[in-house]
């Protein structure tokens, strides 16, 4: 393959909270308008990669290049990469004193520094595009948990970010509100924005990606295309995954 | 037709079992202790307007009320900056910002309130103010005979008691608040910064547009329970000659040998305050904490 130079470049990264070793070593390189779906088990190390991207942790050793730029601690251009790095998370984390519309045009306003008009206007473009737009001028706290994450989508999106992670962004959805996340997720696939998704959706795995990647104890076990990886998987670790979860 | 439940009449509430039960909650919810506290102040409002020697000591007591309110306010308006300021500094990274504030709160809280209010008004200013008079003295020496000259002639007592006594407060207090509003910031779920960094905020902004906006509301009621305790502790600046009410009181009650009608008088004063204030405080409490959790 000669492909270009991939938009996330992850080098040898490891990542140690206390004794505890998250990270082992992992290098992992995603190229531009890609979807990958990371997977496995609790305590592997999916969401830690995750956020070293970024830089919500921060590695240990090893180093991580988007779009050929060093993560590091410079502040200011770590702030800079950021609006270009949308998160989804498990929470939502929605800002609970700010109405759905604020949250989606606050970082806009105080970061891009855009006129409050165009960034309500943004924002309602990006509401529509989760099928939202009529709960605009709620509270947080008025939506139901899969709005509330389709909202968070929105807020991530509102940066026209090139990159968007997903944090299992289905894991604290009750089962019936799991497809109208994953709905919008699959347009967001389908409009070519890189993705990578931390889920135990297996569905959405192997409908969206064009890569997964097979986590363990800290390091990537296997890395392949979706339809090889759920067909004929060669390791053995991962072959017991993938009994054991799609057997339920 | 005419609805026969929008006025229920008196008798009507024995008569049917379900206001039955509401007057009886009614009656177990009551306030009761409300009721005795206006008792004991329409009784003390009933002595001042019958009994001469009440109506003379509130007439001289209530000269002081201007400054225990105008004190109680500037004071706590100060301590409310200085508390954010070194809320922030207790969880900042700086080792210097988190240590000197973390120095500032626990020399307060190891200190007793009266002890710091002599110490600040009779030994603090005082060192500072003969600090700026050596600083000026060295100035005229070396040459800047303008600024030097202004400063030695600073007079020893340029600072006023009042303006002390508030410093002394802002100062207790505003390690108080401080500790206040770090538990309200502490208690935002991480979730909430990380969120916002995700989005390329500074920490600043973070904190000014999602954590801080969240972090003050849920600390509103015990910000306006120390704004009571602030109203009480106020009386202690008495003990600097403060004419607060206090002040007032003992000098009413030490030049007429008065003493019940004088602390009775001032008890009162200071009660009815802090009761007014306290409905204040539950009344904003339930304005500002009513759009977000609907």
């Amino acid at each position: 393959m000669n492909a270009p130079d991939p938009i996330i470049r992850i080098r040898n990264v490891s990542k140690t909270f206390g004794a505890v070793e998250a990270l082992n070593n992992v290098s992992l390189d995603i190229q531009k308008g890609q979807v990958v779906v990371i997977i496995g088990p609790s305590g592997s190390g999916k969401s830690t990669l995750l956020r070293c991207i970024n830089h919500l942790e921060v590695e240990t050793s090893g180093e991580i290049l988007v779009e050929g730029e060093r993560v590091n601690g410079n502040q200011k251009r770590l702030n800079q990469l950021r609006t270009k790095i949308g998160m989804v998370f498990q929470q939502f984390n929605l800002y609970p004193h700010l109405t759905v519309l604020e949250n989606i045009t606050l970082a806009q306003r105080v970061v891009r520094k855009i006129s409050p008009e165009q960034a309500i206007e943004n924002a309602r473009i990006q509401l529509k595009r989760v099928g939202i737009e009529q709960k605009a001028d709620n509270y947080p706290a008025q939506l139901s948990g899969g709005q509330q994450q389709r909202v968070a989508i929105a807020r991530a999106l509102a940066m026209n970010p090139t990159i968007m992670l997903f944090d299992e962004p289905t894991s604290a959805l009750d089962p019936e509100m799991i497809k109208e996340v994953l709905d919008v997720m699959m347009n967001l696939a389908k409009d070519g924005i890189t993705m990578v998704v931390v889920t135990h959706e297996m569905g959405f795995a192997r409908a969206a990606a064009d890569e997964i990647v097979f986590m363990d104890g800290g390091q990537i076990i296997e890395k392949a295309p979706a339809q090889d990886f759920f067909t004929s998987p060669r390791n053995e670790r991962t072959q017991a995954f993938l009994s054991q979860i799609l057997t339920r | 037709m005419i609805q026969k439940e929008t006025i229920p009449l008196p008798y009507a509430a024995t008569s049917f079992p379900a206001a039955r039960d509401k007057l009886r909650k009614n009656l177990r919810t009551f306030p009761w202790w409300l009721v005795a506290m206006s008792a004991i102040a329409i009784g003390t409002f009933w002595l001042i307007a019958t009994k001469p020697t009440y109506r003379d000591a509130f007439e001289f007591i209530k000269a002081g009320l201007a400054i225990t309110i105008t004190t109680t306010l500037i004071s706590y308006a100060i301590a409310i900056v200085i508390g954010l300021i070194t809320s922030l500094g207790r969880i900042s990274n700086n080792i210097f910002f988190r240590n000197a504030t973390t120095l500032y709160v626990e020399l307060v809280r190891g200190i007793p309130m009266l002890v710091l209010i002599f110490f600040i008004a009779l030994v603090g200013v005082p060192m500072i103010l003969d600090g700026l008079k050596s600083l000026g003295a060295w100035l005229a020496e070396s040459g800047f005979a303008a600024i030097g000259t202004a400063l030695t002639s600073i007079k020893s007592d340029a600072i006023s008691m009042n303006l002390r006594a508030i410093t002394a407060l802002s100062i207790t207090y505003g390690a108080f608040s401080a500790e206040i509003f770090r538990a309200g910031i502490q208690s935002i779920s991480k979730g909430q910064m990380e969120a916002a960094r995700s989005q390329g905020m500074s920490y600043g902004q973070a904190m000014r547009y999602v954590i801080l906006p969240q972090a003050i509301r849920n600390v509103l009621p015990a910000i306006g329970n120390d704004f009571v305790c602030m109203l009480k502790d106020s009386s202690l600046v008495s003990v600097l000659a403060v004419r607060d009410i206090t002040q007032i009181a003992r000098l009413y009650a030490g030049r007429s040998f008065q003493f019940k009608e004088s602390y009775i008088t001032l008890a009162v004063m200071y009660l009815i305050m802090t009761v007014i204030l306290s409905f204040l405080v539950k009344y904003l409490e339930k304005r500002f904490g009513q759009n977000e959790r609907a």
